[in-house]
């Protein structure tokens, strides 16, 4: 054999490694959420419109819901925001929202501004509920089951493709546990 | 409306870039005239298009056009000007939109400057670059195109990540690009030489030029890098083996070794196929870099937005250009080597084992760099190889080369017998054993095995760098003088000394220490008092931040106040470290704030770092003697053949 295929073969054996690489299903930087199939953090906060009435974990107990963790400042948030409120007309399922790190006159200003899709959104202007949560960018969305646990968490923004792939199939299966 | 321009130029240059890949290697091939003179003006015409698409998206940074996506998410309306300059390459798009352009100037530039080379050969050259360029255009295109909409446009964007906002990140990016592009013109040149069958002494020295120029980028590049991170990530390290830094270290060692080897090629007419496998692995590792930084295949501190389709992309794109490059090589390199042998005495020999040995590097950093992919892929489980693997194992092919950079210097081509070499290089030696085992100590109060060694290497090459320099110098008038090229030689010699130096004395003298702070404490280290005298809220632009009034005294006596500062830039949210650094020639004092923790109190971490200005200023010296090198009058003659 020629030394001069050598290096051609040494590169082609590297290819298959780049290639499973690849593999969508295979993701690095998911720190493979600690908290899937787990349950979801507690928390309480103060609610966004009226800062004496709280919402948390307890307002989600026995039913499925969506946690979106959004900001004013997060351009992805807006994207996904028509999203949001089409999902809320849909009424699939209720939605929650973490306003992370933020201030509530522009939250608020955002709100009336684009619609509200939330049942009610938490105020987490220091992001400790955001810590707890594992949040390391807005927007990430979690859905939780009606058990409490984390079924599945989606990092930046949503809409109907990812939707239908990702969060679809989960609920009708735990539909169907239930 | 601007950005459609841009959109739609980009575009044009694709079909420009079209042409100038088939055209004028089919008249090469040909051997048709017209054809191969489409090279020049469709190269020329690429980048007039490329520079009116980057220009347009340069506009919408600085015309705050949030309606386009990208601009809305790398900038934002505070952000000052030079950063919506730089912005621009702040992302994925828009660094694929300047390695484009950048690719083009490079492939202008050949066109211009090889006037004097046959025709054929500027045509193959400009093709293959033509090939590259289809490439990038495509991939901008088709996966990351910098001019796409958002609909609604936000009122206000979501800014620049902030560890871009500062004057050594801004320029790292470029510099690095067009170090890494400007291996494709070696890359194509040697993608010519086979494609012509014709390598000979004249086409190492046509490559010798280029190959520097895109080297000393290369270098200044990684250095700012190193110096940025050093300063900006709050942690007063230099070099972190992170996979995305060990991908541009590859091509840096690989280009280095290819500087060495087309030596060889010149003036012996040796090492013809090897120069050419350089050549083809230094650009398919700076492919290979761009690959694992935006594919996400790897986990990294650099790591630009993922996606998939991308990484795919750009795997198809590099799986054709390397397999093709070395197909051509398996078929074209045999006929091209000549079988002439040389003595082992000789530079020959020495600069064989350069090559050796910074190959053995680069696959030490590769298999370093991919060992977490290669064990998942095999089942083997997760791993992470840390830096202390990399210190030790990269030091084994190192510290031999440091040893035989000095005695390769100076000896001859073809043959030197060793009582010669010996003779010119006894007393460096002996200087550089002597002074290399006592000086540390001496300032330092410390012996060590290992500063010993490290003293000595840097001590032997700076010593035996400025032989031949000095040499000159004291050399009557009128005698002939030092050239361009060996000077140049010795003085990126000079400064891998320096640099070595640095390491040498950083790694083994530092001190460092995290402690608790509150207003008015004074906390000693390393003979230095720091007291903390005040905590400030103060405002930037685009971010507010606490600052530290820091006074350092040594023996009482005041020595400087720095300004650490905690930025939280208001958009992003997020928190930035701006040590407060005094700078010495032979020391850095170094303070930077932690976290809050509670009572007025600060984490702080102090840090003395000797010479570590060494480190950076020897790579600065590198980069001053290639550019000296490529001054040398022998690239600016005419072809002889």
């Amino acid at each position: 054999m020629s030394r001069y295929l050598i290096p051609l073969i040494a590169f082609a054996i590297l290819i298959p490694v780049f290639i499973i690489g690849l593999d969508p299903e295979r993701n690095v930087n998911e720190l493979p959420s600690p908290f899937i199939g787990k349950p979801a953090p507690t928390f309480e906060l103060p609610t966004l419109k009226d800062p004496a009435r709280s919402v948390g974990s307890a307002n989600f107990e026995g039913q499925a819901v969506l946690v979106n963790v959004w900001a004013t400042w997060c351009v992805g948030c807006r994207q996904e925001h028509n999203f949001l409120l089409q999902l809320e007309e849909s009424g699939t399922i209720p939605i929650y929202g973490i306003n992370w790190r933020d201030t509530r006159p522009e939250a608020l200003g955002w709100l009336e501004q684009l619609g509200d899709p939330y049942v009610a959104s938490a105020d987490d202007r220091d992001g400790r509920v955001g810590i707890d949560w594992g949040v390391y960018g807005a927007p990430e969305t979690f859905l939780i089951g009606a058990d409490g646990t984390v079924l599945y968490k989606h990092l930046g923004p949503l809409n109907w493709p990812i939707w239908e792939r990702d969060f679809v199939p989960l609920l009708t299966s735990t539909e169907v546990d239930r | 409306m601007i950005p459609e321009i841009g959109h739609f130029a980009l575009i044009l240059a694709l079909a420009l870039a079209l042409v100038q890949g088939v055209l004028p290697l089919v008249g090469a091939h040909r051997n048709d005239a017209t054809l191969m003179g489409a090279a020049r003006s469709a190269a020329y015409g690429q980048l007039f298009f490329v520079v009116i698409a980057y220009a347009c998206l340069t506009y919408a940074f600085l015309n705050n056009d949030f309606s386009v996506l990208y601009v809305a998410n790398h900038s934002q309306l505070s952000l000052p000007t030079m950063y919506k300059v730089t912005a621009v390459w702040g992302g994925h798009e828009g660094s694929v939109l300047l390695w484009i352009l950048l690719l083009a100037a490079w492939t202008v530039a050949v066109g211009f400057f090889s006037k004097r080379l046959p025709d054929s050969f500027v045509a193959r050259v400009v093709g293959v670059l033509g090939l590259l360029s289809i490439g990038f255009l495509l991939f901008a295109l088709l996966t990351s195109n910098p001019f796409d909409r958002l609909s609604p446009a936000p009122a206000d964007g979501g800014d620049l990540n902030p560890l871009l906002q500062d004057p050594g990140m801004a320029f790292h990016p470029p510099m690095l690009y067009i170090g890494y592009v400007g291996f494709s013109v070696a890359f194509a040149f040697a993608i010519a030489a086979m494609l012509s069958g014709n390598l000979d002494r004249t086409w190492a020295r046509w490559t010798r030029p280029w190959t520097t120029v895109a080297w000393v980028f290369l270098t200044l590049g990684i250095a700012l890098g190193s110096w940025w991170a050093y300063y900006e990530l709050g942690w007063g390290g230099w070099w972190f083996w992170d996979p995305v830094e060990n991908a541009s270290f590859m091509p840096w060692l690989i280009g280095t070794a290819l500087i060495h080897s087309l030596a060889v090629a010149e003036k012996r007419g040796l090492f013809k196929s090897w120069t050419l496998l350089l050549a083809i692995a230094a650009f398919s590792l700076s492919l290979l870099g761009t690959f694992l930084v935006r594919s996400g295949i790897i986990v990294s501190v650099h790591a630009f937005a993922t996606d998939p389709q991308r990484g795919v992309f750009i795997l198809a794109f590099l799986g054709i250009v390397i397999l093709s490059a070395l197909v051509l090589y398996a078929w074209r390199a045999p006929s091209l080597d000549s079988e002439a042998g040389f003595k082992p005495m000789s530079r020959e020999t020495f600069l064989l084992l350069n090559n050796v040995l910074l190959v053995i590097a680069t696959v030490v950093v590769f298999f370093g760099t991919l060992a977490p992919l290669i064990y998942e892929v095999l089942g083997v489980g997760k791993i992470s190889i840390g830096p202390p693997w990399f210190n030790l194992v990269f030091l084994l092919p190192m510290l031999p080369l440091a040893f035989l950079v000095g005695i390769g210097m100076h000896t001859a081509w073809r043959h030197q017998p060793t009582s010669a070499i010996w003779k010119r290089v006894r007393i460096p030696a002996i200087v550089a054993v002597i002074a290399g085992v006592l000086i540390p100590g001496m300032l330092y109060g410390r012996f060590g095995v290992m500063v010993s060694v490290g003293t000595i290497a840097a001590l032997w090459i700076i010593i035996t760098s400025l032989i031949e320099p000095i040499r000159s110098w004291r050399r009557a008038e009128g005698a002939a003088k030092i050239t361009p090229a060996i000077l140049g030689m010795s003085v990126a010699h000079l400064g891998v000394g320096l640099f070595v130096i640095g390491v040498t004395l950083v790694s083994a003298f530092s001190i460092e220490t995290d402690q608790s702070m509150r207003a008015g404490q004074t906390l000693d280290v390393a003979g230095h008092q720091f007291e903390l005298r005040e905590l400030r809220q103060v405002q930037g632009p685009n971010f507010s931040a606490i600052e530290g009034a820091v006074e350092i005294r040594r023996d009482g006596e005041f020595v400087a106040e720095v300004r650490p500062q905690k930025r939280q830039y208001l958009v992003q949210k997020n928190w930035m470290t701006e040590a407060g650094i005094q700078v010495h020639w032979n020391k850095d004092l170094f303070i930077a704030l932690g976290d809050q923790l509670g009572n007025d109190a600060w984490s702080v971490r102090i840090q003395y770092k000797p010479m570590i200005r060494f480190i950076w200023l020897g790579t600065l010296v590198m980069a001053l003697g290639g550019l000296i090198a490529i001054t040398d009058r022998r690239y600016r003659r005419k072809v002889s053949a």
